[in-house]
Formats: C-alpha cells, sequence, structure tokens
C-alpha cells in the first residue's frame, strides 16, 4: 500500500511543498476586470509585440514563469523541473518556453485543468524526494484558443449566451520542499466523466459532473466536510456549470453553495464585459489562483482553500466526428 | 455479463437524467431581440443592395445583368468591413441578420484570409481562404446544378 | 418603394436564418448551407425568378439569392448550349462576385490583421 496515498484518489503530502513564487501575467480585457489589482502584469495588447498570437502567448508563458522565479528568490538554475502545459496542439506554448527556461520539462495536458494537475504532479515530485524546486506554469490566449477551437478572429460569428471566454494570460508557481508560504497538502487526481454533453458552446454543462465527482472523493478520501475549507474554487464552470455543480453536489448530499467560488466568473465582470457564461481557459483557474486567491491567503482573509480546476478534454476533431464532451476535474488544498 | 449490462443501464440513465437538467438549466436565448436585431441589420443590408442594384440599372442594364456587379460591390464592401474589423463586431448583435446577406460570405472569405496568412501566403491563406466558405460554394453548385439538370431534361 | 420591400423580405430571411439559429442546433453554417440549397433549389426549377422580379436586391443580396443565382446561369446555359452548359454557366452569375472575393480578400490579408 503507498503510504502517502489516502483513500481512492487522494495524496496527503507528508511534508507539504510551499508555494515561494507566484507570477500572473494577464490580457488588456482581463486587466479591466475586478481582480485587476492582483494581477503582476497586464499587457497593452493582445499581441504582446509579436507578430503571431501563438508567440504571443508562449511570451505571456515566460513572463510569467520569469515573475514567479523572480519572486521566490531562487536562482533559475537551482529548479529541478518545469512543469507546464496549455491548450495548442502538441502544447507548443510549453514546450517552446521550456525552450527558452533550459530546465528539466514536464509537458502535461490538461485541458484547463492544467493548473490544478500540474501543481499536484510538482508536489508528488517534491514530496517524493525527487526535487527541491519545481517550477509549475500554465497559459491560455483568447485568439489561439479561437483559432484551435472555433473560428478565425474577424469571422461573423454571435456567441452564446453558453458560450464561455477564453482568458489571455498565464500563471506560473516555484514550489519547494521548504520556506515559507502557502503550502500544497492534498491533491485529489479527477477521473474523467462523461454524461453525454455535445454541445461545445456549453463547457460549464459537460465539466460540472466531473468537478462534482473529483470534490465528493476528496471529502470521502479526506474525510473532510466542505465547511473546513473556507474556499471552494472551481476553475471554469461559468455561471450555468456552476449552478450544475451545485445542485449535483447536493443531490448527492454536500452543500456547498456557501463557500464555492467560480474563477470563470471572478475574473469578469460577466456582464459589463459580455463574456456569455464566464471565462475559461487554462490561465482562467491559474491567474485568478495564483494572482488573486494566494493573494488573499497571504492578506490573511482565506485561511484553507481547494481548487478543483476543470476541463474539457475534447478536440475539434472530436466534437466534429459527432462524440461527447468528456470532463475531468482536479482537486488540490492549499493552505497558510 | 448482466453485471456489466446493468452498469451500461444504469450510466444511460444517468447520462439521460443529467442531460435534461442541462436542457432546463439552459439559459434560454433573446428571441424577439435576435431576431428583430437580424431583421433590422440584414433588411438594411439588402436595401443598400437596392440602391446599388439601382445604381447599375439606371446604366441601362436589365436586372440579370446588373445582379452579378451588384453581388460583387457587396462582396467588396463585406471584406472592407472585415478587414477594419468591424464586420464581426456587426455580427456579435445581428447574427443571421450579418451572416445571410452575402455581405456575410464575403466575410467568412476574408476573415479566413486574414487569419490564415500566418500560416504562410500559400499553405495557409491560399489553401484555408475557403475553409468557411467552401460548404456554401460546394453546396450551391451541387445542388444547383443538379436542379437546373432535373428542369432541362424534363422540360419542367 | 423598392426600398421598403427589399428591406422587408430580405430582413425577413435573415429572420428566419436567426430562428434557425436559435432553435435548432444547427450552427451558422449548417443555416447558410440550407438557405443557399434551397435558393438553389428554386432557381433551378424556375420559381425563385418570379421572387426576384418582386423582391428584387431583397431576394438577391441573401445567401438564397447566391445558390438560385448558381441554378439560373446553370439552366440559361444549358438552354442555350446543351447539356455542357449546365456547368459553364454555374457561376455565370457568381463568378464575378467569387473573383472579386478570392482578389480582395487576399489583399485585405495584405494589409490588414485580425484585431479583436
Amino acid at each position: 500500500m503507498a503510504p502517502k496515498k489516502t483513500g481512492k484518489a487522494t495524496v496527503k503530502f507528508g511534508n507539504p511543498p510551499v508555494i515561494i513564487g507566484t507570477g500572473s501575467v494577464v490580457g488588456p480585457m482581463e486587466g479591466r476586470g475586478p481582480l485587476a489589482e492582483d494581477f503582476d502584469a497586464v499587457l497593452p495588447d493582445m499581441t504582446f509585440g509579436e507578430n503571431t498570437s501563438e508567440k504571443a502567448e508562449r511570451k505571456l508563458l515566460e513572463q510569467a514563469a520569469w515573475i514567479a522565479i523572480e519572486r521566490s528568490g531562487i536562482d533559475k538554475g537551482m529548479i529541478d523541473y518545469y512543469v507546464a502545459g496549455d491548450l495548442l496542439n502538441q502544447i507548443i506554448s510549453a514546450s517552446f518556453s521550456a525552450r527558452q527556461l533550459e530546465i528539466p520539462f514536464m509537458g502535461v495536458y490538461g485541458a484547463c485543468s492544467t493548473c490544478a494537475m500540474g501543481t499536484a504532479m510538482g508536489s508528488m515530485i517534491i514530496d517524493g524526494g525527487f526535487a527541491d524546486y519545481v517550477l509549475v506554469a500554465c497559459s491560455s490566449h483568447y485568439h489561439t484558443a479561437e483559432r484551435q477551437f472555433r473560428y478565425p478572429i474577424e469571422l461573423n460569428v454571435q456567441h452564446k449566451e453558453t458560450s464561455q471566454y477564453t482568458v489571455t494570460g498565464a500563471g506560473a508557481i516555484v514550489l519547494a520542499s521548504s520556506g515559507s508560504g502557502p503550502k500544497v497538502t492534498w491533491a485529489t487526481t479527477g477521473k474523467v466523466v462523461d454524461l453525454g454533453v455535445k454541445d461545445p458552446y456549453n463547457f460549464g454543462a459537460a465539466m460540472a459532473p466531473a468537478a462534482c465527482d473529483t470534490l465528493l472523493v476528496h471529502l470521502a478520501d479526506t474525510g473532510c466536510s466542505p465547511d473546513e475549507y473556507d474556499l471552494i474554487l472551481t476553475g471554469d464552470l461559468g455561471i450555468i456549470g456552476s449552478q450544475l455543480f451545485i445542485e449535483l453536489a447536493q443531490e448527492a448530499g454536500c452543500d456547498v453553495g456557501n463557500n464555492h467560488r467560480d474563477c470563470g466568473l471572478m475574473i469578469f465582470d460577466r456582464k459589463a464585459q459580455r463574456v456569455g457564461a464566464g471565462a475559461s481557459g487554462c490561465a482562467c483557474a491559474a491567474v485568478v489562483t495564483f494572482g488573486h486567491v494566494l493573494k488573499e491567503m497571504k492578506r490573511g482573509s482565506l485561511k484553507r482553500i481547494l481548487l478543483i480546476a476543470t476541463g474539457a478534454l475534447l478536440s475539434p476533431l472530436s466534437f466534429q466526428q459527432g462524440e461527447s464532451i468528456p470532463g475531468i476535474g482536479h482537486a488540490i488544498a492549499i493552505e497558510v | 455479463m448482466s453485471r456489466t449490462f446493468q452498469d451500461a443501464q444504469e450510466k444511460k440513465r444517468k447520462q439521460e437524467a443529467y442531460q435534461q437538467l442541462v436542457a432546463k438549466r439552459k439559459p434560454k436565448p433573446p428571441y424577439l431581440r435576435h431576431f428583430l436585431v437580424a431583421f433590422l441589420v440584414g433588411g438594411s443590408l439588402c436595401a443598400l443592395g437596392q440602391f446599388i442594384l439601382n445604381i447599375f440599372m439606371r446604366r441601362g442594364m436589365d436586372m440579370n445583368a446588373a445582379s452579378a456587379p451588384t453581388l460583387a460591390v457587396m462582396i467588396l464592401f463585406g471584406i472592407v468591413l472585415t478587414a477594419l474589423g468591424v464586420y464581426d463586431e456587426i455580427a456579435e448583435f445581428a447574427g443571421a441578420g450579418a451572416a445571410v446577406p452575402i455581405t456575410g460570405f464575403a466575410n467568412t472569405v476574408a476573415a479566413c484570409a486574414m487569419d490564415f496568412k500566418r500560416e504562410g501566403w500559400v499553405l495557409g491563406m491560399g489553401s484555408k481562404m475557403f475553409v468557411i466558405a467552401g460548404p456554401v460554394l460546394v453546396y450551391g453548385v451541387l445542388s444547383g446544378v443538379s436542379a437546373a439538370f432535373i428542369k432541362y431534361v424534363t422540360g419542367l | 418603394m423598392d426600398y421598403v420591400i427589399a428591406f422587408l423580405i430580405g430582413g425577413l430571411i435573415c429572420g428566419i436564418g436567426q430562428l434557425i439559429l436559435d432553435f435548432t442546433s444547427l450552427t451558422p453554417g449548417h443555416m447558410l448551407v440550407l438557405f443557399t440549397v434551397i435558393g438553389a433549389l428554386l432557381g433551378g426549377f424556375g420559381l425563385y425568378q418570379p421572387f426576384l422580379s418582386f423582391a428584387k436586391a431583397g431576394a438577391l443580396i441573401p445567401v438564397t439569392g447566391f445558390g438560385a443565382s448558381i441554378a439560373k446561369g446553370s439552366l440559361l446555359e444549358a438552354e442555350k448550349s446543351g447539356i455542357i452548359g449546365l456547368f459553364t454557366g454555374a457561376f455565370e452569375f457568381t463568378g464575378q462576385g467569387l473573383a472579386v472575393a478570392v482578389f480582395f480578400s487576399a489583399i485585405a490579408a495584405l494589409f490588414f490583421n485580425p484585431r479583436s
């Protein structure tokens, strides 16, 4: 029996990895949102001085990584692993940023759940004794995601009420085996849940069952109740997904209504900024958690949070071939 | 065997129940407002088309002859609005009012051209210009030629 | 008067398109193909012409008119020069627009970048 595993899918870190540095960089629209103050850098435009949006996204990721390294106060050369991912084919933003950073690299794909998945993996590496410092990062960009998953930018499309707006930004953290800062204490790896939702303009509904499943597994494995967390943060369920998530949890006898919030609803002023059902993208959970929530924890208003970052594991090919959208949710608990 | 069958049944039931819940929680589009805006914007584009058609007809063309250059001018108009980054903004609130007129067809061609040029002028822009407009062309020719063939052969 | 009819009829066609988008799960691409095919079928059987004479630009500018124009060219040419004309004529009325679309889209791509 694995000594650090608890229950079905949860890991308890014996020596909880410490988040010693964070970096968050966002695009102009996120910079006009309610959390603007907490981001480390806001870009003046979507291109970041590059000639393609893909290059812009890569630069965002590098920038966030550099800020996190700088804030951690350690030398880049001391970092043992770089765990990163993004939404693009062959995760080029992550791989190409690794080319620049020259740190041993592990590319991961978990769609919009990447930030929690990467943090969980980084924490396992550290707690397992395989590294002292791990850099975790992920990014997304509205233009690159639209181009890959939907339509050309200038195309005439009327966005649906249920569709979500991809966050432009990147978030990064440096995890360390010791030091001061918030600690990653638990990680619950989600399983893929697919209840047959096929609408690619309603990601929230596709991912809500996965988020709920992970929450229930986490609570069962740890013996915690939802009230023991100051905040249960879902990644990017949006307004529809959040409601479904709360209802599904209630149905299973778990009331999260009071301390549940959704990153996809926090980063934008949904009505004024006209983002449909909310935000989405790898960067959504990353910049809200690494930028805003961790700063709130430092300010002392939050002590213990559970992040369930959610991902829709579809590809443009799979939904054109009529397949439903598999969802996943990865949970990490962070405590000060 | 029956165990897995039961599991499959249970799973299917769960999926159906959830999909019903999703359908219930899905917000309804503002049907009336969408319809009215599409009507107004689409109608205005057609009125503009009428203005251009009239110009050509005043120069002595009959309607058959004038329709081709009218379509061409409207297409050019759609491309200009796309290049200026305006057409997608109009479509955001006009929906089908911007998509159905021929200017919308022009927009799809120009938007793809502008977007895919970053993958190269030949393999990007050249090959992907009709990624969105292609189906309209393909099915327009398929159905148009077929219908004309039937009409021609049978003399209906 | 032409303007009013063009506005009303053209607007109505667009409105119907919007209703299809909102009430069914068809994508804009499917809806446009549907409209083109309807126009082309009506055009091929000569039923679009009376509608066109009445609504003028209101019937020409929506994508249904594009389909009808393909069919009309095809039919006219076939009546003139036999079965081969079906293909000669397919782009008789739409070819100009297509050439404009290709040419000026390329020009647009040369000078403009996607923005929003």
